[in-house]
């Protein structure tokens, strides 16, 4: 059973990734991210991690999808079109990929086959909401803290960057007058 | 042991490199800024993914590895903030987000 759902959302969570990068129509792509943020979320669900499911959500495919939309709506982009099929840079990003499960493949073939890291570890207590919580504001509390600084300045620039040219000097002609 | 029934950490890293692999190919074969932003948030989701399934298939699960996911949503929402608006500025500048049209600081 649990295999199962595992496979169900491994597919969904494939399918929906390779749709982002195949639309070519932007807006179609974002809805496209957004199911790859649900099933990623309905992972996080199936490897107990209930909270970063719901932060999943919320800020992923609540807040920072429709920024994505609105930004895509504001400047009014076409579909990219259509232009001779890309083949020497479809073979390059083949090659990549060849290469990287090349290296993937060494990987999993040096991990242990059979022992303890494989299978579901036993948590002598509930790892809820509350445990996090415990941990992030104990052993994380600085982290935490310089996060808080980290959005702060990033609202700032964003202020800043999606101001336009000239507004100083209009807001200084008003103030004058 | 069958592969297809009995899920083990392996599944989970494959299914993570997957997404990273997806997200690559798609910051290296789409020419809208706005799409390949998109996949950078796929591939910072394939390293969520894994740091999610190393912590709770650790012998002893700890939330080490959800507190680190919380970080990385978190800087991540911050750099889709400033990252779209560096690209409305670039647009209004430019009227476009084709990257083959923004090639000024290419040697």
């Amino acid at each position: 059973m649990e295999a199962l759902v595992f496979w169900i959302l491994a597919f969904g969570l494939v399918g929906s990734g390779l749709a982002v990068i195949l639309n070519r129509n932007p807006v179609a792509s974002a809805l496209s991210l957004v199911i790859t943020f649900v099933f990623l979320a309905a992972i996080f669900v199936s490897l107990e991690a209930f909270f970063l499911a719901m932060v999943q959500i919320i800020v992923y495919a609540g807040a920072v999808m429709v920024l994505f939309l609105f930004i895509i709506m504001l400047l009014d982009i076409k579909a990219e079109e259509r232009r001779p099929f890309p083949w020497v840079k479809l073979s390059l990003t083949g090659l990549l990929g060849v290469a990287f499960f090349f290296i993937f493949d060494r990987v999993l073939k040096n991990l242990p086959q059979s022992s303890s890291i494989l299978t579901w570890g036993e948590s002598p207590e509930k790892l809820t909401a509350k445990k996090l919580g415990e941990v992030l504001f104990s052993n994380y509390l600085l982290p935490f803290e310089v996060t808080a600084l980290l959005l702060l300045v990033a609202t700032i620039g964003v202020v800043m960057l999606s101001r336009r040219e000239g507004d100083r000097s209009k807001r200084s002609e008003e103030s004058s007058s | 042991m069958n592969a297809f029934t009995e899920i083990t950490l392996n599944h989970y890293l494959v299914l993570s490199g997957l997404l990273f692999l997806i997200g690559l190919i798609g910051v290296v074969m789409r020419r809208n800024i706005i799409v390949i932003y998109m996949c950078l948030e796929l591939m910072l989701n394939a390293a969520n993914l894994a740091l999610v399934a190393f912590d709770r298939f650790s012998v002893v699960p700890t939330v080490n590895g959800q507190v680190m996911v919380f970080f990385i949503i978190t800087v991540a929402a911050a750099e889709v903030a400033v990252g779209l608006a560096l690209i409305v500025a670039l647009y209004r500048l430019r009227q476009t987000t084709n990257v083959n049209d923004l090639m000024e600081m290419k040697f």
